[in-house]
């Protein structure tokens, strides 16, 4: 039955307008701008001339785009398996715990997940002061000797390795507790029935509860991808992309050029080639969502 | 044995989680001389309120708080508002453009926000909203919205329509049929949805740092304290005062919501 009545158009114009204002205008903006030569002049004179691919093709044949992009990459394999791995165990370890201990466990867990995350970044980089840090204190405590006053912050492996503990850190929390949600859904009839059936612990395992969860885990594990390939505060804040760049992801990359080098352009341009990146990685997940 | 494992493990794991919330606190209430000293105390030996009163009176402690407070305030409940509306239309009613509309909704929710900064920098910049809390709170509504609507569809779907048939036919009007049978109902779904749309525009900082440019007095605290070195030097225990001042909101809203929201999370997020 479909109504032929305005107002289901009236309830969703504010949803539509706030969206075609604040988020269809911006990537069109973005999309009109990357085949201009914008900067410093043209944002305070306007008058953009459009330049064609000029912006791609200076990209694209750059060594340092390449670079950032594979970095881009290693920095979310590297976080995204650490995430899935320690959030997996997390929430199969939660399902066997007693009671009390779990609920320690979760609010734990819980309390990491709210922390905002400026803050966390800020007792991040207190927890690996060079002086004054816990880390190292307990490091030299434990008899590794070389990390009395040993600056995390000065080496670019080492920086991008406390923010990799930071963004787990903060990670770990969502999927852990997703995941946990997911076993819990599992009937414990199916278990039952699968032990009755003389089905071992691995058996039961692989057969009922890795079938069971690996929708959830794909959905899981994609929004890791997203949120870990586009993570920029965590980074911009302790680092600002260093040192020498050891740490200068996509999305960090275009707010420098943009930004301190008011190459809007050229900012444009690889917002649009983060667009289509993840927009490759995201059509999976838009049909499953739109699916269900 | 397996047992005693499992428990380290658990205890191994809730350490881990815990240790750099306990240690921001932990931090803020040492005096300095147990922050610098050579053997680092891991209990509040002798705890003091010294650093808070300094963040407090740090220069714009008070301005910045409230440009977060309004900011996330004015964004999670327009967002609510709006969302109530759209998702409803969703839910209830069927007409030409529903799906179209849905798809929509479903693909703003993978928005990929952090490339449209240089583009909502120029826009604000053509419109005059550069440097003004207005954009600001536009640009928080619009990241939650998305996820606001698909959560509050859901919600909404689960509640049967024969419950708003009932009490249309007991003699309520659609609207007072929604306010009185319906909204009720959404609570779970409208506290789980209000907590994401805080923190995330509570946590917000890449938009902030490019929309507020020359006005310092209009900035949040998520960048106030992001330039916490300029503020407190080498301070530690002020400058994990300021967190703690920071964070205590967020945490205190998770803790106290969690389990309800524990359920709106995840039947917002994974069922769709």
């Amino acid at each position: 039955m479909r109504e032929r009545s305005p107002w289901p158009y009236l309830l969703v114009a504010p949803a539509v307008a706030g969206g075609a204002f604040l988020l269809l205008y911006p990537l069109l903006k973005a999309a009109v701008i990357s085949f201009q030569h914008f900067r410093m002049g043209e944002l305070i004179r306007g008058a953009a001339v459009f330049v064609g691919l000029e912006n791609y093709a200076e990209l694209l044949s750059g060594a340092e785009f390449r670079q950032v992009v594979l970095r881009t990459l290693v920095w979310t394999a590297i976080n995204v398996v650490l995430i899935m791995v320690l959030s997996t165990a997390l929430a199969l370890m939660l399902v066997r715990l007693r009671r009390a201990l779990r609920l320690a466990v979760m609010s734990a867990l819980a309390l990491a997940w709210a922390t905002p995350i400026i803050a966390a970044t800020t007792v991040f980089q207190w927890l690996f002061q060079s002086e004054l840090g816990v880390v190292n204190w307990l490091l030299v405590a434990l008899g590794l000797d070389s990390f009395r006053g040993y600056t995390w912050f000065a080496d670019g492996t080492a920086t991008f390795a406390v923010l990799v503990l930071l963004v787990v850190w903060q990670s770990v929390p969502f999927a852990a507790l997703t995941l946990y949600a997911g076993l819990t859904t599992i009937p414990a009839e199916l278990y039952e029935s699968a032990r009755i059936d003389g089905g071992t612990g691995r058996q039961v395992f692989t057969r009922i509860t890795v079938p069971m969860l690996r929708q959830l885990f794909a959905l899981v594990a994609s929004l890791e991808v997203i949120w870990t390939a586009k993570c920029f505060p965590q980074i911009w804040v302790l680092s600002q992309g260093g040192p020498d760049g050891a740490t200068t992801t996509l999305p960090v990359y275009a707010f420098k050029i943009a930004r301190v080098l008011h190459r809007y352009d050229l900012g444009s341009a690889v917002a649009m080639l983060t667009v289509v990146i993840l927009a490759v990685a995201l059509v999976g997940n838009l049909r499953r969502m739109v699916r269900q | 044995m397996r047992r005693f494992a499992l428990n380290a493990a658990a205890v191994a794991v809730f350490v881990m989680m815990i240790f750099p919330v306990y240690w921001m606190f932990l931090t803020a209430f040492k005096p300095t001389a147990d922050i610098q000293a050579e053997t680092p105390t891991f209990w509040p030996a002798h705890p003091t309120f010294d650093h808070f009163v300094t963040a407090i009176n740090a220069p714009g402690f008070g301005t910045y708080w409230r440009n977060s407070l309004v900011v996330t305030l004015v964004a999670v409940l327009l967002a609510l508002v709006v969302s109530l509306l759209a998702a409803f239309a969703v839910a209830r009613m069927r007409w030409r453009g529903r799906g179209a509309f849905l798809v929509g909704v479903f693909a703003a929710q993978m928005a990929p926000w952090e490339a449209l900064l240089v583009p909502v920098f120029i826009i604000a910049r053509d419109t005059g909203l550069l440097d003004s809390l207005a954009m600001l709170t536009g640009v928080y509504f619009m990241i939650t919205l998305p996820f606001t609507i698909v959560t509050l569809r859901g919600f909404l779907a689960a509640i049967p329509l024969e419950l708003e048939e009932a009490a249309q036919v007991d003699g309520c009007s659609r609207t007072t049929a929604f306010r009185r049978v319906v909204f009720p109902l959404l609570a779970p779904g409208l506290m789980a949805t209000s907590l994401f749309g805080f923190i995330t525009a509570w946590n917000e900082f890449a938009f902030v740092n490019v929309l507020i440019i020359k006005d310092q007095s209009r900035r949040t605290l998520p960048v106030w304290l992001s330039s916490f070195r300029d503020v407190f030097g080498t301070d530690w225990g002020a400058t994990m005062a300021a967190a703690s001042l920071f964070a205590l909101p967020a945490l205190l809203l998770f803790l106290f919501l969690q389990r309800r929201v524990g359920t709106g999370m995840t039947a917002g997020a994974v069922k769709g």
